[in-house]
């Protein structure tokens, strides 16, 4: 299978990090993960990436994209918009057919979130909102993970049983995780970025402590 | 630096040299001998309210509430259908121009299509609704966070994505305006008895022009408590009750006759210019002329001079009224009687606010005047006192006019500025109509147009005033941008007239609804 190739000499959203110079490789079965300093363009990697492939993906946003006056269970149900007819849909938003309930409660359970199923997404707190989008992403099945920050705000058992449901689900992924002992244990390579460009990208075990000393003390 | 220096107090200057150079021209005398005694006669039928001369006041009530009812779920449905639509600019354009004609001008255009048949009200509401409707709609669903739908899965259909990422966010602001705008309406069908539908209004108007005070008192105040109990007789789950009720009432055994000939002669014959129609196309400058020197010229002077006269006496009501209802300026016996008084005022369309006291003074522009600065200041007044109740002040902030002048009035200024502009274009269309009532502005030329049966005439009269009152609406929004009095974020967290008061909206945070409701009243 051919890698996912992200090239670019310049890439830049309004007001996000602009990127210099992209030469990023994705291979299948691939765990990648993106570390640096807020402001150095992780968000804009995997924006940029979503793009280039948006049928393959998974995408799970830092903003997260939830709609509050819906249910956990709907914001969920999202991520399949297009696999079903707008009838279909309809009757799902109206009462969620139990095939689609059953599925989603499976996802759902092991992320702690049996409770909300039904709860506005509104009336969740920030961590149980990012459970959510978590399950969203699950839900969606495609083939590439692209995830912001998915864990950004749990705790450290949260965050792994949240990275080991995602892990489970997808051997291929660009992570941007600003833990970086997470970031060490989950994938099996490490892109560093800094100022929007790609300061080291290598195998995981590879990475010494004088490269993260360069990449958030430069 | 002088406070005079700040834009927001220089455009307030201008605005009220502006009025005081136009009162010199505006005919602004008592005409009655005896207003006081005329005034009190209505107030103290008002206090002795009976409904003997109404033969069936609850068929008064049911057909200004089916009239209401049919207008909004027409306009709400071809409203949302257009919100769809509403970036093609001539979508636009068309919307505008349909919502800055008044429900009584479009009323009497279809009197002469459809005589006194039910559609002549509903269209009369429904058509400058959807327009609201459409704009309103179209802003709520662009101001949902976008997010969702961006990220929805690529391919899926866009009527999913519609459903699941769009709607569910706007639902309750397209619920609470609706709800707002059919309080609206209510007030829209009892105008609309004015000129001979069914409505209360129309009880109200004979029971006037009798001198049956009381009767007019008991017709008042039923008005009062059909708005003031809206909340608790509009249900959701009531209104296909009323709705089914409606369309019996409405419907009952009247015919129609030949609409669709007259329709078509209407459009096609009676509002074409007389020159063109009878292919004498060298007398059309003369017929302009003549309408322009006759009709447009007097009509539009006198429009524009009621129209800032009573916008700065709205404005300056608005400002002396609101420390009424303030919790920093009055104690709560005070706010209790200044809520009572705003409400009464709020309550009454302008239109039949500026009957009574036309009854009362006479033929001349001051009723007018008086009836549209109340009305509006009463509104304005009632915001702007709602939002300083949300204001955190300090403790040492003094007592009497030291809080009003030094922190009130300067935090709410841009606010109340923002309401009054938006209010504006309100205003204005309302002066071109109280003109059917005998005031010299656009509806007086437009209706005895009508009446002389000059069809092309009141069509072009119509026409003017639409396109005048687009200008106006262009001008206060240059002058909110300019002031950046601009759109929801200036418009603070009030909760303007909301039947469904204190609903989850508080909690979302939005103010897009308040906004909405601020600007857009009739």
């Amino acid at each position: 299978m051919t890698p996912y190739r992200l090239r670019n000499a310049s890439v830049g959203y309004d007001g996000h990090a602009v990127l210099r110079d992209v030469r990023i490789d994705i291979r299948p079965g691939e765990r990648v993960g993106l570390i640096g300093r807020s402001g150095a363009g992780k968000s804009t990697l995997i924006n940029f990436a979503y793009n280039a492939y948006p049928d393959d993906s998974a995408l799970i946003p830092q903003a997260l994209g939830l709609v509050d006056s819906l249910s956990a269970l709907h914001n969920v149900y999202m991520g399949r918009l297009d696999k079903h007819s707008t009838v279909y849909n309809l009757l799902n938003l109206v009462r969620p057919c139990r095939r689609a309930l059953g599925e989603i409660r499976a996802l759902l359970e092991p992320l702690g979130l049996a409770e909300q199923l039904h709860r506005r997404a509104g009336e969740l707190s920030g961590g149980q909102r990012q459970r959510v989008a978590v399950g969203r992403g699950l839900y969606r099945g495609a083939r590439l993970l692209l995830a912001d920050e998915p864990v950004s705000a749990l705790d450290t058992c949260q965050a792994r049983a949240v990275l080991d449901q995602l892990c489970d689900r997808y051997d291929t992924a660009l992570i941007a995780l600003h833990d970086i002992e997470l970031a060490r244990e989950y994938t099996q390579r490490l892109i560093g970025l800094f100022n929007g460009r790609v300061l080291f990208d290598r195998r995981t075990e590879a990475i010494t402590a004088t490269d993260l000393t360069d990449l958030y003390q430069r | 630096m002088s406070l005079l220096a700040s834009p927001a107090a220089r455009v307030s200057l201008a605005f009220v040299l502006v009025a005081v150079l136009c009162v010199p021209f505006a005919d602004l005398g008592v005409t009655t001998l005896d207003p006081w005694t005329t005034l009190g006669q209505m107030a103290s039928g008002l206090l002795t309210p009976s409904l003997t001369t109404v033969a069936a006041p609850v068929e008064a009530v049911a057909m200004t509430v089916a009239f209401a009812l049919w207008g909004v779920v027409i306009a709400a449905a071809a409203g949302f259908a257009l919100a769809s639509v509403f970036h093609v600019v001539w979508v636009r354009g068309v919307c505008a121009f349909l919502r800055s004609i008044h429900e009584l001008f479009w009323a009497l255009i279809f009197l002469q299509i459809f005589g006194l048949h039910p559609l002549t009200g509903l269209l009369a509401i429904s058509i400058p609704y959807a327009g609201i409707f459409a704009k309103v709609y179209s802003e709520i669903l662009e101001e949902t966070d976008a997010a969702a739908s961006r990220w929805s899965p690529p391919g899926s259909s866009a009527m999913s994505v519609f459903l699941f990422a769009r709607l569910p966010d706007a639902w309750p602001h397209i619920r609470q305006y609706t709800a707002y705008r059919t309080e609206c309406a209510l007030r829209s069908s009892a105008v609309l008895g004015f000129i001979g539908i069914p409505t209360l209004g129309y009880y109200l108007h004979s029971a006037f022009m009798q001198g049956l005070y009381s009767d007019a008192g008991g017709l008042l105040l039923l008005f009062f408590a059909l708005i003031g109990l809206l909340r608790w007789w509009l249900k959701a789950y009531l209104l296909p009750v009323y709705l089914a009720g409606g369309l019996l009432l409405l419907f009952d055994g009247l015919p129609m006759a030949t609409a669709g000939a007259n329709f078509w002669r209407f459009i096609t014959s009676d509002i074409v210019p007389a020159p063109l129609r009878e292919g004498q196309f060298a007398n059309f400058p003369a017929w302009l002329a003549e309408l322009a020197s006759q009709s447009i010229w007097p009509g539009v002077v006198n429009t524009l001079l009621l129209t800032q006269i009573a916008l700065v006496g709205c404005g300056l009501l608005a400002m002396l009224l609101f420390p009424m209802v303030s919790r920093y300026l009055s104690g709560t016996l005070t706010r209790g009687g200044g809520h009572l008084l705003l409400v009464i005022f709020r309550s009454i369309p302008e239109y039949i606010l500026a009957f009574i006291f036309l009854h009362a003074f006479g033929p001349s522009m001051l009723p007018a005047a008086l009836a549209l600065a109340l009305h509006n200041g009463a509104i304005i007044a009632y915001l702007i006192g709602r939002h300083s109740n949300e204001l955190v002040l300090r403790a040492d902030r003094g007592r009497g006019l030291n809080p009003y002048a030094f922190e009130l009035t300067p935090r709410l200024y841009g606010q109340f500025l923002a309401f009054l502009f938006y209010r504006w274009e309100i205003i204005f269309r309302e002066t071109a109509i109280v003109g059917i009532l005998g005031v010299q502005t656009l509806g007086f030329f437009v209706d005895n147009a009508m009446q002389a049966l000059k069809f092309d005439q009141a069509f072009a009269l119509i026409l003017v005033t639409g396109f005048l009152n687009l200008g106006i609406d262009a001008v206060s929004r240059v002058i909110r941008r300019s002031l950046r009095l601009s759109r929801a974020s200036d418009c603070g967290p009030v909760a303007a007239y909301r039947p469904n008061d204190g609903d989850e909206h508080k909690r979302s945070g939005s103010n897009m609804a308040v906004q909405h409701t601020a600007g857009a009243n009739t």
